[in-house]
């Protein structure tokens, strides 16, 4: 739950920072079509991993990129079961 | 000239293949390449290009590419402008390059300038080879006037071994603009091969190109690294099926490497090395990110070796040289290519590490660490910085900073003081050199030299 909040606070500044129009988020979301591009998310998984303290990309096990908001936190979750956070 | 470089590259395109079933599709428009054996994308005779100093600059990627199918052989020179050349460089590079004409879709003030376009009027066009012309290409991501890279199609085909066994049935597609190194490899793939071609466009989403790449029937597909992170992100990934997906322009590690591989398990998946300067150096198939120690010291086609760390490079596919009178040498004494990409050895391969210098690599755009430094370092409560690049898995690389304070205070001064620096880098820098964090620290190191201590 820690890294849902945490994410969707990340994604939140990056939005604003940047300047950019975020679309109403939900897990159901595809990631191309939140108004971020390749940049934003560049800079929130840098920011997550300081956060957070790990970057799930990785390391990870289940090798299918994440395409929508809610597999984007399901990501972060399973990894941070798999470390201990 | 050998029978090979003397044959222009419409004489090898029609040996290739049928004409009536190749194509070549834009965003905007498809061309079978039969009409250009009919016609002509130029509002010019063919007559009156013979010879030329040619700059082509259109806005989308086809009226370029069907230019370029017609000036080989015919023009003198053709210096192909990318679609992100800043506009206030082509003063200096059509004066180095000696421009006398311009194809494309604005005039410059030149003394000739020849309409380009999509629609192919009929014409009456003998395509008769009369010289080697000299293809210009320009290096990308480094700061100022781009270098002028001068190769032939010779040189630019060097890695391409004859006919696809596809014949026409290879749609090749790349990421990259066609008027860039990596681009044109794909485009002369396509069109000496035999095969179609789909061309990207800038202002086309990324999942309406897989979309519009799958409807081709797109069978073989190339992008940087930080493309194909993009691509695994995209809902849309699935609307193409292609056989072969390759990998070059930045550092391709072993977690994009087995992403790909399992969102794509059918696929040949290739990480290639080329420049523009040195052309292309070779593709790895195993799957393995860096490649085999054994490419070293083989010889054949590409010779390659490793002098202070740094990649260097022998081959029919290196360029001819810069244009320019003052213009460095592109080749060692021994006739390599200096890459200025840094390798280090681990078990039996070699692994890039990234660029001499430090130069940060975001997605294919170069940030000189240097650069975001001085912006940071104006702000007045700044000590010092040191910037770096960070391994990111959506862009290979993020620019992240340490920053030493004058006057360290409280935590919530520190993050205001954060947030103004960051505001001071938006407005001095581009957006992919501005710092993703700021982290800050008691000291940074100073080498003997009196510089910042940089580690690759």
């Amino acid at each position: 739950m820690l890294a849902r909040v945490e994410i969707i606070a990340v994604i939140k500044e990056v939005g604003a920072e940047q300047g950019k129009n975020l679309a109403p988020l939900s897990d159901e979301l595809g990631l191309l079509e939140t108004g971020l591009d390749s940049l934003c998310f560049a800079i929130i998984v840098a920011r997550l991993e300081d956060r957070l303290g790990f970057d799930p990309f990785g390391a990870a096990e289940d090798t299918r990129f994440p395409v929508t908001i809610g597999d984007f936190i399901k990501f972060y979750e399973a990894a941070a079961k798999h470390v201990g956070a | 000239m050998s029978e090979r470089e003397a044959n222009s590259l419409w004489e090898r395109l029609s040996e290739a293949g049928s004409l009536s079933n190749r194509w070549l599709h834009g965003a905007e428009a498809s061309v079978n390449l039969a009409e250009l054996s009919r016609g002509s994308c130029l509002a010019a005779p063919l007559d009156e290009l013979r010879g030329a100093s040619v700059l082509v600059l259109t806005k989308h990627q086809l009226p370029s590419a069907l230019a370029l199918i017609e000036l080989d052989g015919v023009a003198r020179r053709v210096v192909v402008c990318p679609l992100d050349l800043q506009p206030e460089h082509l003063p200096s590079i059509m004066e180095t390059a000696k421009i006398d004409t311009v194809v494309g879709d604005r005039c410059l003030g030149v003394s000739r300038f020849v309409p380009c376009s999509t629609q192919i009027t009929p014409a009456h066009r003998v395509r008769r080879c009369c010289q080697r012309t000299e293809w210009v290409l320009m290096t990308s991501g480094t700061t100022g006037v781009p270098k002028l890279v001068a190769h032939t199609l010779c040189s630019l085909s060097t890695a391409m071994t004859g006919r696809d066994p596809l014949g026409a049935g290879a749609v090749w597609s790349t990421f990259y603009d066609m008027r860039r190194y990596g681009g044109l490899q794909i485009f002369l793939r396509a069109m000496l091969g035999g095969g179609s071609m789909v061309l990207s466009s800038a202002e086309e989403p990324v999942g309406d190109f897989l979309t519009r790449a799958g409807r081709h029937g797109v069978t073989h597909i190339s992008g940087t690294p930080s493309h194909w992170r993009r691509t695994l992100m995209s809902s849309h990934a699935d609307k193409m099926a292609p056989r072969y997906m390759r990998m070059s322009g930045e550092i391709a590690d072993q977690a994009v490497l087995d992403h790909l591989r399992s969102a794509f398990p059918d696929a040949d998946i290739a990480h290639a090395f080329a420049s523009t300067e040195a052309g292309v150096a070779f593709a790895v198939g195993d799957g393995l990110a860096g490649f085999p120690a054994e490419y070293l010291g083989r010889r054949g086609a590409v010779d390659l070796r490793v002098v202070d760390g740094s990649l260097r490079i022998k081959s029919g596919g290196n360029a001819l040289g810069y244009l320019g009178d003052d213009a460095p040498a592109l080749l060692d004494a021994e006739g390599f290519v200096d890459t200025g990409d840094m390798v280090e050895p681990r078990d039996g391969r070699y692994f890039f590490v990234g660029r001499r210098g430090g130069v940060i690599n975001i997605g294919g755009q170069k940030v000189h660490p240097e650069e975001v430094e001085a912006a940071i370092n104006s702000h007045p409560g700044v000590r010092m910085s040191l910037v770096k690049a960070r391994h990111n898995p959506i862009t290979g690389a993020i620019v992240v900073a340490e920053v030493v304070v004058k006057s360290p205070s409280e935590a919530p001064e520190m993050e205001a003081l954060k947030g103004e620096i960051l505001e001071q880098c938006r407005t001095a820098l581009a957006r992919h050199k501005v710092p993703a964090t700021i982290r800050f620290v008691p000291a940074i190191e100073v080498g003997a030299s009196g510089k910042i201590a940089r580690h690759a």
